[in-house]
C-alpha cells in the first residue's frame, strides 16, 4: 500500500483499502472559511445541534479579513457566534491570515492527519505528510455533525523532479512547468506524490507551494514523504503526536512521471488557464499594471524575502502598483523582523494585512478592465481578481518583484544579486 | 428523481471554472434565491434570462474546476438546471452538485456531439443521451451511492435521517 492508503485505512478503521473503494474516515481537523455560511445552515438543516468535537474544528476569517461589506460582516458575526456557542476555541479571526499558512504556523498540520477545509487548496498539507483535501460547505457540515466523511480511495500518481534548480528558479516554476505539460485536469480524482532529488533543495515553504498548486491539476490530495527537512519543521512547530506512514516498495503508481529541472528557466502561466504555461521569455516586455505577491501559494516570508532582495534600495515603476499580502500574522511578523517590510515599502510596495485579499477577486487589490497583473497566486481564470477582461499571469515571487520594479514582465534572473 | 431528464442544451467548452460559473465577488451572498441571480455570470451575464427549468448544461472537460464554493452548484440548481453532462468534472464540484441533488453525467466527447439549443434527453439509469435525431452516446453509469443520494433529494435528508436514528 501507499502511505496515503495506510493513512486512509487507519482513519477508516480498516487494515487495508483498495483504489476505488468508498470509505468513511474520521477527520482530525475540519476547517471552515468565512465565505461559506452554508456550512452552518446545512449543519442545522440536517438536524445537528452540537459539533462532533469542538477541538477538531477550526474557523478561519481569512477570505474577508477584514470585512469590506456589511454582508461580509454579518456573515462573520454569525460564524463567531457559532464558535462561541459550540465551544470552538480555534477561532482564527481577522488578524490571523490564510487558513493553510495558519495551520502550518500553529503546528496543526502534521504527518498522518486528515485535514478537510472548505478551501480547494487544502492539498497544501501534503507537504507535511498529511492528507489534506478541500470540500464544499455541505460536506464540511456533515463532518461537523458526524466527525466523518466518505472518500473514494484515489489512484496515486508520482511526479519526480530531478536535478538542482538554477538560481532564480523556484518550486512555483517547477509546478507550473508540470501543470503546463500535464494539463489542468490531469489528476482529477487522483492523489499526487511528489518525489525526486530536487526535493532536497526545497524548503518547507517551497514544498507547500508545490503541493498547493497540485489542486490546479485537479488533484484530490498531494503528498511528500516526510524527511529531514520536514522533521526540522515539525520539531519546531508540532506538539501533537503523529504517525509517519511509509509506502511499500512494491506499490504500483497509476502513473509515474519524471521532470529533469536542472535546465528549467523561469515559467509563467498566461491568461486564462493555469495550464497555459511557457518560458517567461515569451512574454518579456508586457506592461504590468499591478504586481501582486501573496496567497496560500506565494505569500510566505521566504517569498517576501525574495522580493525584498530584488527591490532593496530601488523604486518600483511609477506606472505599476505592487500589492503584498503576507499569508499570515506569523509571516508578517517575520517579514517585519527581517526588515523586508521596510525595504519593500520604501521601494513603493503597498502592504495589505494577512488574508486571501484579491487572490479570489473580492477586495484589496481588484483589477480594472483591461489591466494586466502578474502574481504569485494560483489562478488566472477570467475575472478571478476583478474585471473579467483583466489579464493575469502567474509566476514566482522573483518574477513578480522584478516585473514590479521594471513595470513590465522581465526575466527575474537579471535582477538577482 | 425522474428517470428521463429532458431540456434544452447550453453548450460550454473545457475548464469552465467556478469563477466563471459564479464570480468570487458574489460569494458573500448566502440565500439560494440571491445566488441564482449570477449563474454563469463570468461566461454569459445574460444566461439567467435564457435558462428555463429543466435545461441541461453540456460541457467539455474539467467542468467546475477551481474554488470549492458550493455557490457554483447552488446557482445552477436554483436556476433550474436539470442535469449537467460533461466530459469530466472537477472533484469538489462533483461532490457539491451530487450533495445538493443535482445530477451530473460523465460522457466522453459529448461536447462535440451536441449543439447549442439541441433538445437533449438523458436516461438516468441507462445513461443513454439523445437529441432530436436519436441516441448519441452513453454516459458512465452513476454509482449506487450517487443514485441513492440523488433519489433522496440530496445528502442532507440522508444525514438527517442517520442523525435521528442515532438519537
Amino acid at each position: 500500500m501507499h502511505a496515503i492508503e495506510k493513512l486512509l485505512a487507519k482513519k477508516a478503521g480498516k487494515a487495508s483499502v483498495q483504489t476505488g473503494e468508498i470509505i468513511n474516515c474520521e477527520i482530525d481537523m475540519a476547517g471552515i472559511n468565512d465565505l461559506y455560511l452554508q456550512t452552518i445552515r446545512s449543519f442545522f438543516e440536517m438536524g445537528a445541534t452540537r459539533v462532533f468535537n469542538p477541538h477538531k474544528v477550526i474557523m478561519f476569517m481569512d477570505h474577508y479579513a477584514p470585512a469590506s461589506t456589511i454582508t461580509q460582516a454579518q456573515n462573520q458575526k454569525q460564524f463567531r457566534e457559532f464558535c462561541w456557542e459550540q465551544g470552538i476555541d480555534l477561532l482564527m479571526d481577522i488578524d490571523q491570515g490564510v487558513c493553510h499558512q495558519v495551520l502550518a504556523d500553529k503546528g496543526l498540520a502534521y504527518p498522518g492527519e486528515i485535514v478537510v477545509i472548505t478551501d480547494s487548496h487544502t492539498t497544501t498539507h501534503g507537504a507535511f505528510g498529511a492528507f489534506g483535501t478541500g470540500v464544499g460547505a455541505t460536506d464540511l457540515a456533515i463532518i461537523l455533525a458526524t466527525g466523518k466523511l466518505w472518500f473514494r480511495v484515489p489512484e496515486i500518481i508520482k511526479i519526480n523532479f530531478e536535478g538542482i534548480p538554477q538560481k532564480g528558479v523556484y518550486a512555483k516554476d517547477m509546478i507550473l512547468y508540470a501543470i503546463g505539460k500535464l494539463g489542468a485536469d490531469y489528476a482529477v480524482y487522483k492523489a499526487i506524490e511528489f518525489g525526486g532529488s530536487t526535493l532536497q533543495h526545497l524548503c518547507v515553504s517551497e514544498r507547500m507551494a508545490m503541493c498547493n498548486m497540485s489542486t490546479e491539476m485537479g488533484a484530490k490530495a498531494s503528498y511528500i514523504q516526510p524527511d529531514a527537512i520536514t522533521m526540522a519543521f515539525l520539531n519546531e512547530k508540532v506538539t501533537h503526536p503523529y504517525e509517519i506512514y511509509q509506502t511499500d516498495a512494491n506499490f504500483c503508481y497509476v502513473d509515474e512521471i519524471t521532470f529533469d529541472i536542472s535546465h528549467l528557466t523561469p515559467q509563467l502561466s498566461a491568461p486564462s488557464s493555469v495550464d497555459n504555461v511557457d518560458d517567461i521569455s515569451k512574454y518579456i516586455g508586457i506592461a504590468i499594471d499591478q504586481a501582486y505577491l501573496g496567497s496560500c501559494t506565494g505569500g510566505r516570508a521566504e517569498d517576501i524575502g525574495i522580493a525584498a532582495a530584488i527591490l532593496e534600495g530601488k523604486k518600483i515603476s511609477s506606472r505599476t502598483r505592487f500589492v503584498i499580502v503576507p499569508a499570515s500574522k506569523g509571516v508578517l511578523l517575520e517579514a517585519m523582523e527581517k526588515g523586508y517590510v521596510k525595504t519593500l515599502m520604501e521601494a513603493g510596495a503597498t502592504f495589505v494585512t494577512p488574508g486571501c485579499a484579491a487572490c479570489l477577486g473580492t477586495h484589496e487589490g481588484m483589477l480594472a478592465s483591461g489591466e494586466t497583473c502578474i502574481t504569485t497566486a494560483n489562478r488566472n481564470f477570467p475575472g478571478r481578481m476583478g474585471h473579467v477582461s483583466a489579464q493575469i499571469f502567474l509566476g514566482s515571487p522573483a518574477a513578480v518583484a522584478a516585473s514590479a520594479l521594471m513595470g513590465k514582465i522581465v526575466d527575474p534572473r537579471d535582477y538577482l544579486k | 428523481m425522474k428517470p428521463i431528464l429532458m431540456g434544452k442544451a447550453f453548450l460550454f467548452g473545457n475548464n469552465i471554472d467556478t469563477d466563471q460559473i459564479y464570480p468570487g465577488r458574489f460569494v458573500e451572498l448566502t440565500d439560494a434565491k440571491d445566488i441564482a441571480q449570477y449563474a454563469m455570470h463570468g461566461v454569459d451575464p445574460e444566461f439567467i434570462t435564457k435558462v428555463r427549468d429543466g435545461d441541461i448544461i453540456v460541457a467539455g472537460t474539467n467542468f467546475g474546476c477551481g474554488s470549492s464554493r458550493e455557490h457554483a452548484a447552488i446557482t445552477l440548481k436554483e436556476v433550474g438546471i436539470g442535469a449537467i453532462i460533461a466530459e469530466s468534472f472537477a472533484r469538489i464540484f462533483y461532490r457539491n452538485a451530487i450533495n445538493l441533488g443535482l445530477p451530473l453525467f460523465i460522457c466522453p466527447h459529448i461536447s462535440t456531439l451536441i449543439q447549442h439549443n439541441d433538445r437533449v434527453s438523458i436516461d438516468v439509469f441507462t445513461g443513454v443521451i439523445s437529441n432530436a435525431s436519436g441516441p448519441l452516446a452513453k454516459a458512465e453509469p452513476l454509482s449506487e451511492y450517487v443514485v441513492h443520494i440523488l433519489e433522496s433529494g440530496g445528502i442532507k435528508p440522508l444525514v438527517k435521517q442517520q442523525l435521528e436514528e442515532r438519537s
